[in-house]
């Protein structure tokens, strides 16, 4: 196979690197006590050709660019790809898995109980009063969403995983379908002429030309806030929790060892939460800017809860 | 100075002004819930998930900010 051969040198070259990174370090601090280097600390968050199993690493497949017409594709594996794949089998594995459970008896039981939890929940509170009855259609993608979303940032805090929404371009191609999704959900509902109407604002004819660069702005402006929201989350979170690690390295003691693992314990129950949340804010932002786009700014709707 | 010292001491006192302005936003949040929680205790429920809309959609500013910090410091 592709891997044998290379994991073994990948592993060989890795360990080497960190001994020659350490000896480097502590050579330039001229071996006094700060040989503590944070960018080193980062590198656990940030993309890497390898993945990492207890006690190897797994050199993935790199592919050369490819160039179609001006744009350059890079299709090779890397760590966070890596997560978004897994992320996308098993959500699928245990979405078929909960969906067949069905076929034994109408009530659910076990995991499939769980996910009809959340899908209820995500249905009578978040699309039903932002989209109406006509948002249900829109409800594949918006669980998806949530449950790829929920996948991939609990998938950093399991040990040997990588949030790959620690990524900004996964947040982002993440805001750009949902920009998609707005867009074509608010076309769909109100027809093309009538959407874009909305952009001109309902202003005269003559103001029309610095109207409509704005408003095209300010539809750029929500999905990108979603983009940097998830993204900083999950990454601030990681950040602390390494730093937390990392000043055990820095005052090279194990007195400090207790201390620091009370401290990251509580951020690591915080970033569980957070992770939750931030799934269903995206999912509820989401949902909220599709009902926006759908029933247009200016109308009156009537909520009935 | 040396720029890179400048922009360590800026990306500090960055992260310190974000979080003013954060835990200022959300602390007034959070004491509006907990009035309005205190006076009309049946919609509590409703009370605590707008808050934590509102919450996150503050967070979601602050690290629009506290972003700019981190490229600041690991320049």
């Amino acid at each position: 196979m592709v891997f044998e051969s290379s994991f073994i040198a990948d592993t060989l070259q890795h360990t080497a690197h960190t001994v020659a990174d350490t000896a480097a370090a502590a050579h330039a601090s001229g071996g006094h006590s700060e040989g503590f280097n944070f960018m080193h600390l980062l590198e656990h968050m940030k993309n890497s050709t390898s993945v990492e199993f207890p006690g190897f690493h797994l050199l993935l497949p790199q592919f050369a660019p490819v160039h179609v017409g001006g744009v350059t594709f890079d299709l090779s594996i890397t760590k966070h790809v890596f997560f978004l794949l897994l992320g996308g089998v098993l959500l699928f594995i245990a979405s078929v898995y909960a969906a067949r459970s069905y076929k034994m008896s109408l009530v659910p039981r076990g995991f499939a109980n769980l996910m009809e939890l959340i899908i209820v929940f995500l249905r009578d509170e978040v699309v039903l009063p932002n989209m109406g009855p006509a948002g249900l259609k829109y409800m594949p993608y918006l669980l998806t969403t949530f449950f790829y979303i929920l996948i991939m940032n609990l998938s950093g805090l399991v040990p040997y995983g990588a949030t790959a929404t620690g990524n900004i371009m996964v947040t982002a191609g993440l805001a750009i379908i949902a920009f998609c999704m707005i867009q074509i959900s608010a076309i769909k509902a109100k027809g093309l002429k009538h959407y874009l109407a909305e952009l001109t604002g309902g202003t005269p004819w003559y103001l029309w030309l610095i109207m409509i660069p704005i408003e095209i702005l300010g539809l750029f402006t929500k999905p990108f806030a979603l983009c940097m929201r998830l993204f900083a989350n999950m990454t601030g979170g990681h950040i602390v929790i390494l730093s937390l690690f990392g000043l055990i390295f820095m005052f090279r003691s194990f007195v400090v060892a207790p201390v620091s693992l009370l401290f990251v314990v509580g951020i690591y129950m915080l970033e569980l939460f957070v992770a939750l949340l931030q799934a269903y804010v995206f999912t509820m932002l989401t949902s909220l800017f599709m009902g926006l786009g759908m029933q247009g700014e200016h109308q009156e709707e009537s909520h009935t809860h | 100075m040396d720029p890179k010292a400048i922009a360590y001491l800026a990306a500090g006192f960055g992260a310190g002004i974000v979080i003013l302005g954060a835990a200022f936003g959300i602390g007034k949040l959070a004491a509006a819930a907990m009035e309005a929680s205190g006076r009309q205790p049946e919609v509590a429920a409703q009370v605590r998930v707008s808050m934590l809309i509102a919450a996150a959609l503050i967070e979601g500013a602050t690290f629009f900010a506290l972003a700019i910090c981190i490229i600041l410091a690991v320049k």
